[in-house]
């Protein structure tokens, strides 16, 4: 165990360094970020902010510093909001997750029932509507199902705000079409592990037993897909955040998704390189989470 | 020592769609949802070569007056203009059909690069195995933990937004899958008798690789290709939703649904349209996809 925690620990930090390297080039892949931020100065004022920014060392000075800066949650200020830039991603990150938790709330809560439903109920017509949504769903972008929504519930029906955020009813757009966009992913994953573990021996021996389906499905079946159930959620939890980057940007969300994407637009570089970091790290650490959790929680993994 | 005789039919057996690539075909044109994926895929495709002609109007020609004309059906419709006009007066069908064409290109063309990168490190990771296959593997991990459409997105927005850089970043965001499934599939194949025969018999790696090990992956990468390019679009769709797509240039699906939203309250069909047609496109590909896994599948044979 100990042997396997340190191999995945050593993965772990080597991945954060990767982060790194890609987070730092996002600033160099412009080639000259000083002619992208202010294109019409003097050659003098660009030499200038670029001695400032420390644009002038050597890459790998530039990236060696960045890496320690970046430990320490330092990003350099803001071009345009003239704050620290870690601090404000840091504030919009409750908003994001919040948004996040909701959706996941709400896709378990649709997702969980209709994938059992189907696995048990192979082939019938229940079976074959869920698969229909499933397809439906994964087709459609998320930006788009947000903007449906808003027209049916905040257009035509004016139930719901168009947008923002904060009051109760302003989040419910937002964490449907999040939560919709999820959903036919759980559904798929949840079906499939279901079917994997329905007609193995022990769910055979159970009802053989003669426990109410039900029990059989609830206590037996459901407890061993649930493991690869949350795995697999767990790995899809940079889909999660990308589609909630989107869904921020269409109900005007003040999430650290719509920041970034602000940001990008105004090539205001810092907060780009802070909030894509945090994001990275976030997900980095859920997938280091979901695998140690994996071999704690299941005997059958040998550890090689 | 090695005197067993060199088996090179073995080699081919598994490799050439023979006999049972024919019946595969079969069962995938037998079914319904794979023909009418087809048949949308299809008709989607020659709409997007054919845009210049199949388009009734320019799509970038603005008419101040015609402005908000609604969809045919609707009252104040106009059977000049069948699905509207937008806020600047511009024909939504033209635009459509036009918008087809980026989509399309964008979504095959990413995939392509993703492919050759993917199959590339896949084959390497699992032939070659050791220290190659750490490096690719963390540099996959490393990829895989960043939400695809905000690091394609800051890096189309550094390079500067153009079809190219589209192309090229969405291609090496989106070729991690090729790598794991190619490399778990080459490590199996690595023991097969088939590949030991032609060790055996002398031949080199890299042939080994080509002409034994890369055609047994052929199912796998076609079907997930398929699905590949569906995401792909919607990746397209999502960039230029957010507006670092590749600028006024051309009409995009995703471009429009934007401007769509900004006008959500007085023209529905700006964002719904556009929309739709990404549904459609996207389904039809998925569709196909999933029939074409169905009927290569081995195991439901």
């Amino acid at each position: 165990m100990s042997a396997f925690l340190i191999r995945r620990l050593l993965r772990f930090v080597v991945v954060c360094l990767g982060v790194s390297l890609v987070t730092f080039s996002i600033l160099h892949a412009s080639g000259d970020p000083v002619a992208l931020i202010m294109p019409e100065a003097a050659e003098a004022d660009r030499a200038k902010l670029r001695e400032a920014l420390g644009l002038s060392d050597p890459l790998s000075t530039q990236f060696v510093r960045f890496v320690g800066n970046a430990a320490r949650g330092d990003f350099g200020r803001s071009f345009f909001h003239r704050e620290p830039a870690f601090r404000l991603v840091v504030e919009r990150m409750p908003t994001t997750l919040a948004l996040t938790c909701l959706a996941v709330a709400l896709a378990l809560a649709v997702a969980v029932p209709v994938g059992i439903y189907s696995a048990v109920f192979r082939n019938t017509v229940g079976d074959h509507a869920a698969t229909v949504v499933v397809f439906l769903g994964q087709s459609m972008p998320v930006f788009w199902i947000g903007i449906m929504l808003m027209l049916l519930f905040a257009v035509q029906w004016r139930l719901l705000p168009v947008s923002g955020w904060g009051t109760w009813s302003s989040m419910v757009l937002p964490a449907v079409t999040l939560g919709a966009f999820t959903t036919p992913l759980f559904m798929r994953i949840i079906r499939s592990s279901m079917l994997e573990v329905i007609n193995l021996d022990y769910v055979r021996t159970a009802r053989a037993k003669g426990l109410s389906e039900w029990l059989v499905i609830c206590r037996h079946a459901l407890r061993n897909a649930a493991l690869p159930i949350v795995t697999v959620i767990g790995l899809q939890f940079g889909l999660l955040l990308g589609g909630a980057v989107l869904t921020e940007s269409v109900f005007a969300v003040p999430g650290v998704g719509r920041l970034i994407v602000g940001a990008i637009r105004q090539l205001d570089f810092p907060i780009v390189q802070a909030g894509v970091f945090l994001l990275a790290m976030i997900i980095v650490s859920v997938n280091l989470f979901v695998d140690v959790l994996y071999v704690y929680l299941n005997p059958t993994v040998r550890l090689r | 020592m090695a005197v067993t005789l060199p088996r090179t039919a073995v080699a081919y057996e598994v490799a050439l769609p023979g006999a049972s690539g024919s019946r595969a075909w079969r069962r995938f044109a037998l079914n319904p949802a794979a023909l009418v994926g087809s048949l949308i895929l299809l008709t989607m495709v020659s709409v997007a070569v054919a845009a210049p002609w199949v388009a009734p109007h320019d799509p970038a020609k603005q008419s101040l007056l015609r402005r908000f004309t609604p969809p045919v059906w609707q009252a104040g419709g106009n059977a000049a203009y069948p699905l509207g006009t937008d806020q600047v007066g511009r024909d939504v069908l033209s635009r459509i059909v036009h918008g087809a064409r980026v989509s399309l290109l964008v979504g095959v063309a990413a995939v392509l690069v993703s492919l050759v990168v993917g199959v590339a490190a896949g084959l390497a990771s699992g032939f070659l195995g050791g220290t190659v296959d750490t490096v690719i593997g963390t540099v996959v991990d490393v990829s895989l933990s960043f939400p695809q459409i905000l690091l394609a997105l800051a890096f189309v927005a550094a390079l500067g937004p153009s079809l190219l850089t589209i192309i090229v970043v969405l291609g090496l965001t989106g070729w991690e899958r090729y790598a794991r499934v190619v490399r778990a599939e080459v490590m199996a194949l690595r023991e097969k008798e088939f590949v030991e025969a032609a060790r055996a018999i002398g031949v080199g790696r890299p042939r080994i690789v080509v002409r034994h090990v890369l055609p047994n992956t052929m199912s796998s990468i076609v079907v997930m290709s398929t699905l590949q390019v569906a995401q792909a679009i919607l990746a397209e769709a999502a960039l230029s939703f957010l507006g670092v797509g590749s600028g006024n240039a051309y009409p995009t699906w995703g471009q429009m649904i934007s401007l769509g939203r900004d006008f959500v309250t007085v023209a529905w069909w700006l964002a719904t349209l556009p929309g739709l047609a990404i549904l459609l496109t996207v389904l039809a590909i998925n569709l196909v996809g999933d029939r074409l896994r169905d009927a290569l599948d081995p195991r439901t044979t």
